[in-house]
């Protein structure tokens, strides 16, 4: 690692011999497998239900080939040293879901009865939004400790948004019972998702603030160190904003997305298990409290519990479902051999149910592989990077992919209550994906901070201590 | 920070697994068990994804798949429904698949193996796979007559070739259309399947060979039979014939038909006692020949208590129990727990008709491939000998008298010489009416067997005439 000290600022996308290895190149090598594998689905899909490869399929891959291409570039520019796997995982991942909603479309020609409109072609509208998200937070945020500075700005931002639909009357914000919607002039936001971000951001800003406070033990309790009762403040306040989702919007989902990456922050930041009983019971309360309240709330929880007694009814989805992944058994029925329409909503709840169906175990497997390498990257990230903002916000944004995705896929294989989350990436709707783009910006800003060669000046507000106690050994201050 | 971090990374990876885990548990554990789910309409949507094969009765389908736009690509159509109801059964999306459509499905959908030549080429030709074809033994002529004869009462007609067994006719009433559970409109079907559901007496059920009723009289021929084969009697034996029978060890009494007299003489020849059909003579005759001489020539006719595949599944006949010879008496005039499918009774006139041989019923002459090559032809198949020829010539000479001088007279066709036996069977409604049959009597072409269920008449008013028309029907479409 010894060797002459460049600024890496300049050296990084200039080609010239460098220290640290940018990875680029195996960047835009994974990239163009994930780009190909993406063309190739699609014209199995084609070919193997419309019997001939559609021009359209041109315009796809261009376009597609193109989002790409500006990503890497984008990358390449303003963040050299980013961790290269991040984006082809990613890339693998919305190639994918966008086959798959491609190929349900042509399922809805194919049944005639129940004429579908054409969603891959608006899903690829939403990922070029996402793409030019992902740009200007590039672009904006040089430097993700930044973020920090309008952490405060940012949670109420993200409260506004979260609430926002449970104040706006159910003719604009409800759809089959969950009011997480803002739907105007044709288009449908969810904006969780963004407040999702932006409340992780405020939570690693404040988690940071207040962790010396925070893992303060005022005794011993059974062998964990048992927080002072002042200091459950914050776990109570995050606690009581999840059950208020759950009542006003009646989304499950996001209350346990929220309370979940709320609790792991807390534990990572203050190093306490205690806040992970503290949480767990907390959890275990609401749940109880929740099921006892909401009959919403009961009819997921029994239809969980055997699907196959409510088949006809409340545990029909998951019941076709179980249905479409038994059928697709090892190697699936192969991409539009199968019936994945089968299933209500099996563009975005059921996209996993789809995959299973016609990849088989091996494609719904390797699915899982692709996010957990997306989610071991970002936290890989989080390990390596220098100040304890970075890497509580890229903890935490890890968590909250690999979080939604365990919810999500476990909703849909019957492991977990259904919940109503989207796949990240791959399911149809607009705000997620657009959303989740944003998400990979930061993750992408934060990699890039953490492999990049240390500089001497320490950017100021950076507390020095998160700096470099938590920094790798490997990583040495010339 | 980093301790923790790690172990969330950990963590995460255990969360995976658990996720891993369970897929392979419902993708490979309990794939089979999913797939064969009958809530599950992938296998059955493509089953339909096929164009099943016909099935066809003397050249023209009545069972047939027609292309259409839906997501079930092709329907299914029954062009005379109710017509071959009994025989066809039904494909439903909702309700799986009865009849031939079930006994022959392999064939019809082209699973078979004898068709996985046939599947190959459609591989490399690029043609649209489709099923085989299923040729079926009816005739339209007996069937039509046979669903006309028994307009408005419920019952079930049979009609066999007695050469070969083959299946000419069968019909059960009340009848249903199968078109409108084999729709692909699913309220549509539910709504006609609880239709029937509701209805009494129960269209679904195919009388022909799926439930069992005391024969009656027509028993009388089964007796007859082994009362020739045991070389003691000839039908000109005098055998009694009292107008009162008080049952051995009991103090009932059994009279004949409307209590009247077989004989004045209070004994008559045993072709007399058939041709009037008198029951103390039939009786008598019964405990004198013993149990095990009934029951072994009831059992070499079918009446077993097994059924047979024609493919169609069918119940069994037989003698039931017999602990006395009271109950012995009874059960020789075809009461007691005397049970016989109309299938059964077709067949005892059968084997008759054939010299005393018993032909294996069959509904199935080919299947066909989709491209008309035969793959199997079905060669008639001798199932028992019950009587000897001789036997079987004094038997048609009785069941001649019946149809000429006795109950059966309405089963008179001018210029044949019919064969009969009429049943009138006591059960909790009104009377079961019955008639067996066969047609020329020197020369056998057709065996029938009409059953009315509680028609309230006797076997020759009500039934006798069905028979006549249902073997007028095929003789002359033989003829000309």
């Amino acid at each position: 690692m010894a060797g002459p000290s460049t600024d890496p600022r300049s050296a990084g996308a200039g080609g010239s011999p460098d220290p640290v290895p940018t990875r680029r190149g195996t960047e835009l090598v994974m990239l163009a497998f994930a780009v190909v594998i993406t063309l190739a689905a699609q014209s199995v899909v084609d070919i193997t239900l419309t019997g001939s490869l559609r021009p359209e399929l041109a315009t796809f891959g261009g376009w597609f080939t193109a989002l790409w291409a500006v990503m890497h570039l984008v990358v390449r520019k303003f963040a050299p040293y980013a961790d290269p796997l991040l984006l082809p995982a990613v890339a693998l991942l919305s190639g994918l879901g966008l086959t798959m909603i491609h190929r349900l479309d042509l399922a809805g020609d194919q049944v005639g009865a129940t004429a579908t409109r054409e969603d891959a072609p608006v899903q690829l509208v939403w990922a070029t939004l996402g793409v030019a998200l992902f740009v200007a937070v590039l672009l904006v945020v040089r430097d993700h400790r930044l973020l920090s500075r309008f952490a405060y700005t940012l949670a109420l931002i993200g409260l506004l948004l979260l609430a926002l639909p449970a104040v706006l009357p159910a003719s604009i914000s409800s759809v089959n019972g969950a009011k997480i919607w803002i739907r105007l002039a044709g288009f449908s936001i969810q904006p969780g998702e963004f407040a999702k971000i932006c409340l992780i951001i405020f939570f690693a800003a404040y988690l940071v603030d207040k962790r010396d406070v925070l893992a303060l033990a005022s005794r011993r309790v059974m062998g964990l160190e048992v927080p002072r009762a002042r200091d459950l403040g914050p776990v109570l306040v995050a606690w009581m904003l999840s059950i208020l989702v759950l009542v006003f919007e009646r989304d499950l989902g996001s209350s346990l997305l929220l309370f979940g990456i709320f609790v792991v922050m807390l534990y990572i930041a203050t190093e306490r298990s205690s806040w992970l009983v503290i949480g767990v019971g907390l959890f275990g309360a609401g749940a109880f409290l929740a099921y006892q309240l909401f009959g919403h709330v009961q009819v997921r929880v029994d239809t969980w519990l055997d699907p196959f007694a409510y088949r006809d009814t409340g545990g029909f989805q998951l019941v076709q479902s179980l249905f479409g992944l038994g059928t697709g058994g090892l190697f699936g029925a192969g991409l539009g051999g199968g019936r994945p329409d089968e299933v209500p909503v099996a563009k975005s709840d059921f996209i996993a149910a789809a995959i299973g169906e016609e990849l088989g175990l091996f494609g719904l497997v390797a699915v899982i592989v692709v996010y957990l390498v997306l989610v071991e990257r970002g936290l890989r990230s989080s390990l390596i990077v220098r100040d304890a903002f970075g890497k509580l916000l890229a903890a935490g944004l890890a968590f909250a992919i690999a979080w939604q995705v365990f919810v999500v896929l476990g909703g849909v294989t019957g492991l977990l209550p259904l919940t109503g989350l989207t796949t990240p990436f791959v399911a149809y709707g607009g705000s997620s994906l657009v959303a989740n783009f944003a998400l990979l910006a930061i993750l992408v800003r934060i990699s890039d901070a953490a492999r990049r060669p240390a500089t001497p000046a320490v950017p100021p507000g950076t507390p020095p201590r998160a700096t470099f106690v938590d920094a790798p050994t490997e990583v040495v201050n010339p | 920070m980093n301790a923790p971090l790690r172990r969330v990374a950990i963590s995460v990876l255990v969360l995976f697994t658990l996720l891993i885990v369970n897929v392979n548990y419902i993708q490979v554990v309990r794939s089979e068990e999913l797939r064969a789910d009958p809530g599950n309409r992938r296998v059955i949507v493509e089953e339909y994804d096929r164009e099943r094969g016909s099935i066809v009765v003397d050249g023209t389908e009545i069972a047939t798949s027609v292309a259409t736009d839906d997501d079930l690509t092709y329907l299914r159509q029954y062009p005379q429904g109710p017509l071959y109801a009994g025989v066809t059964g039904y494909y439903s999306y909702l309700y799986g698949a009865r009849g031939i459509e079930r006994a022959e499905n392999e064939v019809l959908t082209g699973d078979d193996a004898r068709l996985f030549t046939q599947r190959l080429s459609d591989i490399f030709t690029g043609r649209n796979p489709s099923g085989g074809d299923v040729v079926l033994t009816v005739d339209p002529a007996v069937q039509e007559a046979a669903l006309a004869g028994l307009e408005g009462v419920t019952g079930a007609v049979v009609a066999l070739d007695p050469s070969s067994g083959a299946v000419l006719g069968m019909v059960s009433t009340p009848t249903f259309d199968p078109n409108l559970l084999s729709s692909h409109d699913g309220a549509a079907i539910r709504d006609y399947a609880e239709q029937l559901e509701a209805a009494d007496p129960d269209p679904r059920l195919n009388r022909a060979i799926n439930d069992n009723y005391p024969p009656g009289s027509v028993f009388k021929v089964v007796v007859s039979a082994a009362a020739l084969s045991s070389g003691e009697y000839t039908p000109d034996t005098v055998i009694p014939a009292p107008d009162v029978l008080t049952l051995p060890g009991t103090s009932t009494t059994l009279e004949n038909f409307g209590g009247s007299r077989c004989s004045s003489s209070g004994e008559q020849p045993l072709i007399d006692a058939l041709t009037i059909s008198c029951n103390t003579a039939f009786a008598l005759l019964g405990i004198e020949l013993g149990e095990d001489r009934i029951r072994e020539m009831a059992e070499a006719f079918g009446m077993d208590g097994e059924g047979l595949e024609i493919p169609l599944e069918t119940a069994g006949s037989g003698v039931g129990e017999i602990e006395n010879d009271a109950q012995l008496g009874v059960s020789s005039i075809g009461q007691q727990d005397v049970v016989m499918t109309p299938l059964q009774a077709a067949m005892v006139a059968a084997a008759i008709a054939n010299d005393g041989t018993l032909m294996t019923p069959y509904l199935v002459d080919q299947l066909r491939a989709p491209d008309s090559t035969v793959i199997e032809q079905t060669d008639p198949d001798e199932l028992s000998e019950p009587v000897s020829p001789e036997v079987a010539a004094g038997l048609t000479e009785m069941m001649v008298s019946v149809v000429a001088n006795g109950s059966g007279r309405a089963a008179r066709i001018p210029g044949t010489e019919v064969a009969g036996k009429t049943g009138t069977a006591e059960n909790a409604g009104p009377d079961h009416n019955w008639f067996i049959g066969f047609a020329p009597a020197d020369d056998p072409q057709i065996a029938v067997a009409v059953f009315v269920a509680n028609g309230g008449g006797t076997g020759g008013d009500v039934s006798a005439p069905i028979a006549r028309q249902v073997m007028q029907a095929y003789l002359e479409g033989q003829g000309g």
